[in-house]
């Protein structure tokens, strides 16, 4: 009885019942409460991010290929820097931990959840918004002021942070001036996300369609579903974290600094008694649910463009639903394998290593299923088909090269090398991001009426395919012989690092490439705006909601409230008239 | 434009849009004074010694403060109840007497951390104290935030009662999930922090 | 809507309201008592895993009567409950594992 009695709703209000006063430009582009703009927003702030990012990895290349060699024009990023056009170390420092955060924090996860997330989600639920708009709007503003401060950290005295995307302490606690611009960035952050995922979760509830239940749902709801619970219970712990190694910073706690700490020559002038491992547990706590925000997404274009494209259903639809929950709970209990190395009993490295290969069975199951739905299929290759081929060897490449890593005795000669690094990459580049792309030229039609040029579409994909195997292969290797990551040469001080170091280079000459591969990309997305070719509401013949709205869709988003009358991939049904039946039709 | 369920349940959750968000929001906090009260067992745990609570904080202060609290709660709760039998009037009470009880706990805690600091116990001098500052900080900033919004219920937002009093309610009662979570929270957290 | 829902507010359920006030002023006079209890058993100088225990499980009736009857948990909806059991699952391994982790003695054998 907490509730004043109510009256049930008869159903999702609809476009033409909205009346208001026509908004100004401010109100309509800019702090705008419709999740397609909010969208867009993210998924723009994403992109540059991205590319931001990726410059940062790009100039890293240079030093890690060709070690303390000038490269004469960026001499003018100053003496602290780049003396001569020579990269310091510390500067390297300072790229690898804002080029990892920036990734993460500020590039993928915006796009592929506040951006694909916000746009799509309401309407493949067929809802006229969010159950939050102003809410969401917040979301999105605290994003960009976190950006904003990671941005500017790198003008401060020290420059931004060295400690990398993980920041330990001791280092972190002790170092300069843009970490604590770095933590202040990632409370914006998290606050942004975790406002995003009450909305989310009470939208995918409460806001879907008549006749839109849980086992109808497209698999791309089903991901941001899932991802959005992960946001909600794992970032506040590092929200935790992050204020602690904030006072350890500026208000001279030992929260993370242990007795006795040693600093250039002196003993730190702290109380002590605090843990390093606190931060790393609270640390991982979070990141390791990240990853999987980060992958789940991904999965769930995947398995839209797949089954549009293969105009069959999706082969074990319930399998992937179940799969998904099971690793989104289970995402919870495996975070210690990042820390397999810090001294940890042989009882508890057993729990986390099994609770690890556990893991990866619904992961195995979900990428077995996508592979399973082409056979069979009548397949257009398309791009966006296109890039999601590409995801499932790429994904299943960093999916299996984990494996080692889950195991404690394994990971030992691994852990924090470049093996690491090209397992993890493998499955977020041309993993999550090439996911991503195959989303960005599915649902550019919908969002703007017009599509994406096929031609520069092909042309980036295939380039991109192949640069990110140059790129990310050879680090295996680098990583098997032994080379450690974040190190500023790339290993040339080593010895045992003497017979590898060549494939620096080619990694090196692989990014560059990659680089200029986005090109016909950033290109076709800006002229397609205006001179793609016009589109109908559903130029892909897809069946799930979204595509019944108008291209793009109108404030309120449906001209009819829509109703979900079957399952989301009826496909080549037997004795249908076409090759489809969409969700929404009676 | 309409949203769906902002005031009317949906019929197979029971649930309004806003009551599934208040507690989302709070499954949140939970994890994140969960992760403090994990991190103070980890240090309290490794540290060769620690200080019982009484030795250093003032007990019988903050036994004053957590009645101040809980009475809060019962205040916030009586004026949603008071809404509920539509009584504005006793609303406008009740609601000012939880904001009036938040003061009474923040000026305490005022007066208690000064104490500490001319004592010269800051939070770098001793773990205990870093643990003691940040937590009942982060619980503070919680506090204000809770009064905040009840200000804005009792003052500008009490606009709403007139137009959608059903509304209004709800949303008193959201704020009000919130405050009695605070108030929870301070319950685990003065034993913890104070009497051992 | 509004006006009918006003009403309908005040016929059904003022008497609802009614026990529901009862109950908050019992409860309110519980969570007094309690925390004076609490207060005075930290006097008797246990040994501090006897203490921790007491203390930790006054502070849990004292919080399950705010959840339960202020918050109105005991007559939510499943789906809250729901929502709720996760977390408490995910705050337990968080507050248990890290601390087992490093334990020395236990679970571990050195």
């Amino acid at each position: 009885m907490s509730q004043p009695p109510g009256v049930v709703a008869p159903g999702p209000h609809v476009a033409h019942e909205v009346h208001h006063e026509e908004l100004g430009f401010w109100r309509k582009y800019v702090f705008s409460t419709d999740h397609k703009v909010i969208g867009i927003q993210y998924a723009i702030t994403g992109m540059l991010f991205l590319f931001f990012g990726f410059s940062l990895m790009m100039l890293m290349r240079w030093q890690l290929a060709y070690p303390e060699t000038a490269l004469p024009l960026f001499a003018f990023l100053g003496e602290a820097r780049m003396p001569g056009g020579t990269m310091l170390p510390e500067f390297y420092n300072e790229l690898g931990a804002m080029h990892g955060t920036i990734m993460v924090f500020l590039g993928v996860v915006p796009l592929a959840v506040g951006g694909f997330g916000n746009f799509v989600l309401p309407l493949q639920i067929g809802a006229p918004d969010m159950a939050f708009p102003k809410l969401n709007m917040v979301s999105y503003w605290c994003l960009f002021l976190g950006g904003i401060t990671m941005l500017g950290s790198f003008f401060v005295p020290g420059g931004a942070a060295q400690s990398g995307w993980t920041s330990y302490s001791p280092v972190a606690s002790i170092a300069g001036t843009g970490q604590t611009w770095w933590l202040i960035g990632m409370i914006f952050l998290i606050t942004s996300s975790l406002l995003g995922a009450v909305n989310f979760i009470t939208t995918t509830i409460q806001i879907r369609a008549k006749g839109l239940t849980f086992m109808r749902f497209p698999f791309f709801v089903w991901a941001q579903f899932v991802t959005a619970f992960l946001l909600l219970l794992a970032f506040p712990p590092l929200e935790a974290a992050g204020v602690m190694q904030l006072m350890d910073r500026v208000a001279g706690t030992s929260f993370f600094l242990p007795s006795g700490l040693v600093v250039s020559g002196q003993v730190l002038d702290v109380a002590g008694g605090g843990n390093p491992l606190l931060w790393q547990h609270l640390f991982w706590f979070l990141a390791h649910p990240e990853v999987y925000v980060l992958i789940l997404p991904a999965m769930g274009i995947v398995a839209e463009v797949i089954a549009n494209n293969t105009r069959k259903p999706l082969w074990g639809y319930r399998s992937m639903v179940y799969s998904l929950i099971f690793l989104g709970f289970m995402s919870f209990i495996v975070w210690a394998h990042h820390m397999f190395m810090t001294g940890m009993g042989t009882a508890m490295a057993a729990f986390f290593q099994t609770t690890t290969m556990i893991i990866s069975i619904p992961s195995v199951v979900i990428l077995t299923a996508l592979i399973i739905s082409l056979w069979g299929g009548s397949i257009r290759f398309n791009t966006p088909m296109l890039f999601a081929l590409a995801f499932l060897p790429m994904f299943g490449i960093g999916g299996l090269t984990g494996l080692p890593l889950a195991f404690n005795i394994a990971d030992i000669p691994l852990h924090d090398t470049y093996y690491v690094i090209a397992h993890f990459h493998y499955v977020v580049a041309p993993g999550t991001i090439f996911a991503l792309f195959a989303g960005i030229y599915y649902w550019y039609p919908k969002a703007t009426g017009r599509k994406m040029n096929e031609t520069l579409g092909k042309i980036h994909c295939f380039g991109s395919l192949v640069c990110m195997n140059i790129v990310f292969m050879p680090m295996f290797i680098v990583g098997m012989a032994g080379v450690s990551r974040r190190l500023f040469d790339g290993g040339a001080t080593y010895d045992f690092a003497d017979p590898v170091l060549q494939w620096n280079v080619v990694s090196s000459w692989g990014a560059w490439a990659l680089g200029l591969f986005q090109i016909p990309f950033i290109f076709n997305f800006f002229w397609s705006i205006r001179n793609g070719e016009k589109t109908v509401e559903n130029p892909w013949q897809a069946t799930t909601i979204e595509w019944a709205a108008p291209s793009p869709p109108p404030h309120g988003n449906f001209v009819h409230a829509p109703q979900a009358y079957r399952g989301p991939y009826e496909y080549s049904v037997p004795g249908a008239s076409k090759d489809f039946v969409p969700q929404y039709e009676a | 434009m309409d949203i769906p369920y902002t005031v009317e349940v949906r019929r197979d959750t029971g649930l309004t849009n806003g009551k599934i968000g208040i507690w989302l929001f709070l499954a949140s906090e939970v994890m994140l004074f969960g992760a403090l009260f994990a991190s103070y067992i980890l240090i309290r745990v490794g540290a060769p010694s620690w200080p019982r609570g009484d030795t250093i904080l003032d007990v019988p202060l903050a036994t004053f403060n957590t009645i101040v609290l809980i009475g809060s709660s019962v205040t916030m709760v009586m004026a949603w109840a008071s809404l509920m039998r539509r009584r504005f009037g006793t609303f406008r009470l009740y609601m000012g007497s939880t904001i009036l009880l938040g003061l009474v706990f923040l000026v305490v805690k005022y007066f208690e951390y000064s104490h500490h600091l001319e004592l010269g116990e800051y939070p770098r001098t001793n773990n205990f104290l870093a643990v003691y500052y940040t937590l009942t900080g982060l619980h503070m900033l919680h506090v204000f935030g809770g009064m905040v919004v009840n200000a804005y219920f009792w003052g500008p937002g009490a606009k709403l009662w007139k137009t959608n009093p059903v509304w209004f309610t709800q949303r008193v009662e959201h704020s009000g999930l919130f405050w009695h979570f605070v108030d929870l929270v301070w319950i685990f957290l003065f034993p913890t922090l104070y009497l051992l | 809507m509004t006006s009918d829902h006003a009403a309908e507010m005040t016929s059904d359920h003022a008497v609802d309201i009614d026990k529901h006030v009862r109950v908050y002023i019992t409860v309110f006079v519980a969570l007094m008592v309690l925390t004076i209890i609490t207060v005075a058993i930290s006097y008797l100088d246990l040994t501090v895993p006897l203490a921790v225990t007491v203390a930790l499980l006054v502070a849990t009736i004292k919080g399950s009567l705010v959840a339960c009857y202020f918050m109105h948990l005991i007559a939510e909806k499943r789906l809250i409950y729901a929502v709720l059991l996760l977390t408490a699952a995910f705050f337990v391994a968080l507050l248990a594992l890290p601390v087992i982790t490093h334990s020395n003695g236990f679970w571990i054998h050195e």
